[in-house]
């Protein structure tokens, strides 16, 4: 007889609670007359993002990826004239694996045209008190919350104080491959997170230019990314950005990842040229918003790990 | 020895960290959306006992530690070292009083312990959770009195002293959880 444990990962209660967001966001859409769309989990270039892993599969003799997010299929509907739009589905991460990482995952993404990241702040601000009746969030920008916590401004902070104040914080070696955004972004993870409200949302915006990945960067004096990230009890919930809508810029981004890739010995992977033929073609502006619906169920829920959440997690399967 | 890459680190893995064998306590991966992964480690010192927080990138590797728990037979201390056996091969081994710590208030000859080694050299020493002892020295017992309300010290022949029943005489065996270092029982010779 097998012993295996076939029970689902989540109480049934929490099964409900699941299901009663999933339907709370749809009314939510609805409400806004977003429109609800599904695009392939499979595709041929997958997010360059460098630190996004992908899983592949076979077939027809072709490496498939299976998305990290929907990202750069919801974008060419944007440019096909789809209007503000919305995707409930799952994204897969290889390797990630942990208290608030699970590899395969679902993940919610929605575009509003003609907003900038502030509107789309205040849109999230409005669907977390819809859906899981949070209280108003608190908005701090990269800056603000370095100099609260830290007592440093991240923009022009020296990278060798960077570094030391980095190693006596987080308990890291020196290592010559890392970067001014990997200290900064271990500062965060380890020092600033636990600190965060526990209350209320917290909306971090405009990041430092070279955490811009998609976003429109600003050319302030220095010039930030127009992004934001929304975290909740101290967990990254969501991130956003007023979205980059310049084709060329959008090239330069792609070989800057690359590039990343290739010093980092990370896997190379093919550009999106469908991405850049509707780019060319006009990406209205907008900005976008990808969250993790199992950590907004985890946090609803009040669990501990992801896989309290899922019906069967990656242990189980 | 083997490596133990971190998306191998869990509790209780035993790897080498500054020359000092560790004991992971706690593993936790950390990997901001758009950021690499770390993992936030917390280990115990296994040769100082000192709890330590490091963070690994995510794919770095640590060699494992070679440590092991054995069963051994106290035998006697000699002033400056500790004795013990192993039972079935007899082969014995000493260790200095830093290496037993708190174990030696527990431990009479013969009692069966468990003895850490790291390349066979005794790292720590824990007594039986629970060990049968002499009251050496402790205030005469009121007879009568088992209400278990107060209590006194007393002393064992190991060395150790723990809080008794007031109607405990001196020279009774009792029971303790060395854990808490809390009286169980008497025990009847």
């Amino acid at each position: 007889m097998s012993k295996s444990n076939w029970r689902p990962a989540a109480d049934i209660a929490t099964l409900k609670l699941r299901a009663k967001i999933l339907a709370d966001i749809r009314t939510f859409f609805a409400k806004r007359n977003i429109l609800e769309v599904e695009t392939p989990l499979m595709c041929s270039a997958p997010v360059t993002d460098p630190f996004l892993d992908t899983l592949q599969i076979h077939y027809q003799n072709k490496i498939w990826h299976l998305q990290t997010s929907p990202e750069y299929a919801m974008k060419r509907l944007l440019c096909a004239g789809s209007g503000s739009i919305y995707q409930l589905c799952k994204a897969f991460r290889s390797d990630e694996m942990g208290k608030h990482h699970h590899p395969e995952f679902s993940i919610l993404e929605w575009y509003h045209l003609g907003f900038d990241h502030h509107d789309l702040m205040d849109e999230m601000d409005e669907f977390l008190q819809y859906v899981i009746q949070t209280k108003p969030a608190k908005k701090l920008s990269y800056q603000q919350l370095f100099e609260k916590y830290l007592n440093v401004n991240p923009h022009i902070i020296a990278d060798e104080e960077l570094k030391i104040i980095t190693q006596t914080n987080c308990g890291i070696k020196g290592d010559d491959k890392l970067d001014r955004d990997d200290y900064l972004n271990l500062l965060m993870t380890h020092s600033i997170e636990p600190q965060l409200d526990k209350d209320q949302p917290v909306f971090i915006y405009d990041y430092p230019a070279s955490q811009a990945a998609l976003a429109k960067i600003r050319q302030d004096n220095p010039p930030v990314a127009e992004r934001f990230e929304v975290y909740i009890q101290s967990i990254e919930l969501a991130n956003g950005y007023h979205e980059l809508t310049d084709a060329t810029e959008q090239i330069k981004r792609f070989h800057q990842d690359i590039e990343k890739r290739k010093k980092l010995n990370l896997p190379i992977v093919p550009i999106d040229h469908y991405l850049l033929s509707a780019m060319e073609n006009g990406l209205p502006d907008c900005a976008g918003v990808a969250l993790g619906v199992d950590r907004l169920a985890l946090i609803a829920a009040q669990k501990e790990n992801l896989s309290d959440t899922m019906a069967f997690n990656h242990g189980c399967i | 020895m083997t490596s133990y890459s971190t998306n191998e680190f869990k509790s209780g893995l035993k790897v080498m960290l500054d020359n000092d064998p560790c004991n992971i306590l706690e593993n936790e991966y950390v990997k901001p959306g758009k950021g690499q992964a770390f993992n936030r480690v917390k280990l115990r010192n296994l040769k100082t006992g000192r709890v330590l927080e490091k963070t690994f990138k995510s794919g770095d590797v640590l060699e494992g530690a070679d440590v092991i728990d054995v069963e051994m037979q106290y035998l006697y201390q000699d002033g400056h070292f500790w004795h013990f056996m192993q039972t079935e091969t007899f082969e014995q081994l000493s260790a200095e009083a830093a290496v037993v710590g708190d174990a030696a208030q527990w431990l009479k000859e013969q009692d069966i312990c468990l003895v850490t080694l790291w390349n066979g050299i005794p790292l720590a020493v824990t007594p039986p959770n629970f060990v049968v002892l002499k009251i050496v020295e402790t205030d005469p017992g009121i007879r009568g009195d088992t209400s278990g309300g107060g209590g006194k010290p007393a002393k064992l022949e190991s060395g150790a002293v723990v809080r008794v029943p007031l109607f405990v005489q001196p020279g009774e065996l009792i029971k303790v959880d060395t854990r808490k270092g809390e009286y169980i029982s008497r025990v009847k010779e």
